[in-house]
């Protein structure tokens, strides 16, 4: 098959009609083949900028070499220095802003297809039962994580692999964090992948106690001075489900992105053989325009309602990676942008959400995130009938750990306060990272700082406990 | 796993249970809850906490099925366990913060109804336990329903109440409150009122018209428990607050209580055709409003 440079390889997807209306994977993924070829496109640059690009710093154009090779053991060992979870991460990042983003072949052509690359070697590593590299030797220290998603992961995954004692405290009842609870099934398959993914943290040594939430079953710390911990990391997530607070917002029918996905995605609504209750609206407006609002979206339609998207800003600015937003039009769901919600009208007989009042914007001078900010347009009201909202605004941080642990300072925001390099906290032995510093961010950039706290805890411990190579 | 070592029924339809939980059971204080899950398939339900005991490091719930994973859960028996028991979750009491000799001074007065009955217990022990006797009132529909009367009768004044008058005092527990204060001379200072939110609703109305401060413990629909869903928001004066971090407990004057009865019924059909699908079996052809068979 000849290859032209400057094209992107394309991936085979699900027919947009079909996908619509299951929960399988939108994307089917490289194979072999379409990987080789794929691969041969990178210039293998001597100062590569995609690796500046990526938040864990893979040596991309070394294992993009090694599928070149067709030497996919090699390409997964080169991923696995740098990341615990491949298969989720070539599935989930947002590629365009990171690797791909600064990818050289990129400027006269299109940037090789890294996170299609990066999937399809999770991949096959998984369907070859090859699992990442365990330490060779114990050295006998404990460190407690807090939250098994994906700062967590890669943090206690790192410190495993130095050798270190670790166990992830989870506060639900599944491992996976955002990856479970928040990341639809046909955009990151939970049993085929994540589960997978979460084995092999395991095969690392890492024990994993769900159920226990860090604040109230334990604090921080007792797990320093009880229960034998000589190090914490937070990676707690992003927290509290943000409301518009305009009336209406407690009808019947109005819900959090993180409650509907939640229900959906961790406790399995969309199957027949869970128990759970989920609302199927027939018509569902989405308010908000991240990838959270995508997933929520793309989730509703597939229970069968017609989904709008409603976001104040205009289509340029939708915060949410260009491949949801893509796959979201491909399915059938409508965007309402330049338009924001001041109510939503209540049936005042059964309590339910039967429409929503929004006001059109336009946008204005760029505000302080560089955006330029939407303004309403005065006595532009209008309605749009629907039966379900659900609220996809962001979060705001879990008071739960920063209110019971001594000296553990936060900022204004009310985020745990963490050094950007080695994610120490203001308290001792204690660091954090994540969204649970940041706010609600992406699942790479919560590894990014998972990562750099596992290299912080352990020249900490190295420092104060003299620990060996 | 979380393994029961004990199971039995308080009556009819209300069932305990004793359930190994270190965790939970080492730092749960009264005013709490838990949220268990059967299995794979359950739903997480919350549950208030009825006892612990710290040394065995086991917690009792008191349950009374109201859908189908409670339904599920009342064929559990000793030996028995969950895949899943987390917490505590939610705020203590504020009752346990307050100085003990500021307690002392103050006329204390329980309203428990139901299967509600149940977590007022660990707060009426806690009192007994620091030198304090409450009042309490216990209401219930008929005899057979009253719950854990020989617990609280050693830790408490209590008075029993049944809306059928099968049993001690006939009436709702508004009543007999209204008795207490008005024909029997008892002063109250503050009040605790726990059981089904209409009730709640009305003590408060009452306890408003007696100018008796009153707090409620809320149990509206949770997912997580933990702060981030949002599913149990309840409108408390001017404020939207989350029953699980902010709460249980609430001041009960301030509690929107008909929009909170209106949110828990959200479900309800959901459910009930869930039900109804699970039950047809075979036979199953539409109805459920899900699988489309009926279009």
């Amino acid at each position: 098959m000849a290859v032209d440079v400057l094209k992107k390889i394309p991936v085979r997807e699900q027919d947009p009609h079909v996908r619509a209306t299951n929960f399988e994977e939108v994307c089917y993924g490289y194979n072999q083949e379409e990987a080789v070829n794929e691969a041969s496109r990178c210039l293998h640059c001597k100062n590569a900028k995609c690796v500046q690009g990526c938040p864990v710093s893979i040596n991309i154009p070394d294992f993009v070499g090694h599928v070149k090779e067709g030497d996919f053991a090699a390409a997964f060992a080169v991923i696995g220095e740098s990341s615990a979870l491949p298969a989720v991460c070539g599935r989930v990042c947002p590629q365009e802003s990171q690797c791909e983003g600064k990818c050289i072949r990129g400027i006269k052509g299109e940037a090789v297809s890294i996170g299609k690359l990066e999937r399809f070697v999770a991949d096959w590593a998984r369907e070859n039962g090859i699992k990442p590299a365990k330490a060779e030797k114990l050295n006998g220290h404990k460190v407690a994580v807090i939250g098994a998603g994906p700062a967590g992961l890669t943090c206690a995954g790192d410190l495993a692999k130095k050798g270190y004692d670790v166990t992830i405290f989870e506060a639900l009842h599944k491992a996976g964090g955002v990856l479970s609870y928040g990341i639809p099934e046909f955009r990151l398959p939970k049993s085929a992948v994540v589960d997978k993914e979460i084995e092999n943290v395991k095969s690392l040594g890492v024990k994993i106690e769900t159920n226990v939430v860090i604040g109230k079953s334990v604090t921080i710390d007792e797990l320093l001075e009880e229960e034998g911990y000589e190090a914490v990391f937070i990676g707690s997530g992003a927290g509290l489900p943000m409301f518009m607070n305009i009336p209406g917002e407690s009808a019947l029918g109005v819900f959090s992105a993180n409650e509907y996905l939640t229900r959906n995605n961790l406790m399995k609504a969309y199957r027949e053989d869970y128990y759970t209750p989920i609302h199927r609206g027939k018509k569902v407006a989405v308010v908000g325009g991240g990838n959270v609002a995508m997933d929520a979206a793309r989730t509703a339609l597939r229970l069968g309602a017609e989904v709008h998207i409603i976001y104040r800003r205009s289509e340029a600015e939708l915060p949410a990676r260009a491949e949801e937003v893509h796959h979201a039009k491909e399915e059938g769901v409508i965007f309402d942008t330049l338009c924001n919600p001041v109510e939503i009208l209540v049936d005042e007989e059964t309590g339910w959400a039967k429409g929503i009042k929004c006001i059109r914007m336009e946008l204005g001078e760029p505000d302080a995130s560089g955006r330029r900010r939407p303004v309403p347009i005065e006595g532009s009201e209008f309605d749009i009938e629907v039966d379900t909202v659900i609220m996809s605004l962001g979060t705001s941080p879990n008071p739960l750990i920063s209110s019971t642990t001594v000296g553990l300072d936060i900022n204004k925001r009310k985020c745990i306060i963490a050094d950007e390099e080695n994610g120490q906290t203001s308290k001792e032995a204690v660091f954090a990272g994540g969204d649970a510093v940041t706010g609600a961010a992406t699942v790479i950039l919560a590894m990014g700082a998972g990562k750099a706290a596992a290299k912080g805890i352990d020249k900490f411990m190295k420092d104060k406990y003299g620990i060996e190579e | 796993m979380y393994k029961i070592l004990l199971s039995d029924k308080l009556s009819e339809n209300i069932y305990r249970m004793v359930v190994e939980a270190p965790w939970v059971a080492k730092h749960c204080e009264p005013g709490q809850f838990i949220i268990v899950k059967l299995d794979e398939e359950g739903e997480r339900i919350p549950l208030t906490i009825c006892d612990y005991d710290r040394e065995a490091g086991t917690v009792t719930i008191v349950f009374q099925p109201v859908g189908q994973s409670t339904q599920a859960m009342t064929s559990l028996k000793a030996g028995d366990a969950f895949e899943d028991f987390v917490g505590p979750l939610g705020r203590p009491s504020d009752l346990i913060d307050e100085p003990i000799e500021e307690l002392k001074k103050k006329n204390i007065v329980f309203i428990a109804g139901g299967v509600g009955t149940a977590p007022v217990y660990p707060q009426v022990k806690w009192l007994h336990e620091h030198g304090i006797e409450a009042d309490v009132i216990i209401g219930a529909k008929t005899k057979d329903l009253v719950i854990l009367e020989e617990e609280f009768s050693k830790v408490c004044n209590l008075y029993i109440t049944t809306d059928d008058g099968s049993y001690q005092r006939k009436g709702m527990v508004t009543v007999c409150l209204k008795d207490l204060v008005e024909k029997e001379g008892k002063k109250y200072d503050h009040c605790v009122a726990i059981g089904p939110m209409i009730m709640m609703k009305f003590v408060c109305l009452l306890t408003k018209e007696l100018n008796i401060p009153t707090i409620v413990s809320m149990n509206p629909i949770m997912v997580d428990g933990t702060g981030m869903c949002g599913a149990c928001r309840l409108q408390v004066g001017d404020e939207i607050k989350f029953a699980c971090v902010d709460g249980p407990e609430f001041d009960g004057w301030l509690v929107d209580f008909d929009q909170a009865m209106q949110r828990s019924r959200m479900y309800k059909t959901e459910e009930g055709r869930e039900i109804l699908k699970k039950i047809e079996g075979d036979t199953h052809h539409g109805g459920c409003g899900h699988c489309g068979g009926d279009k």
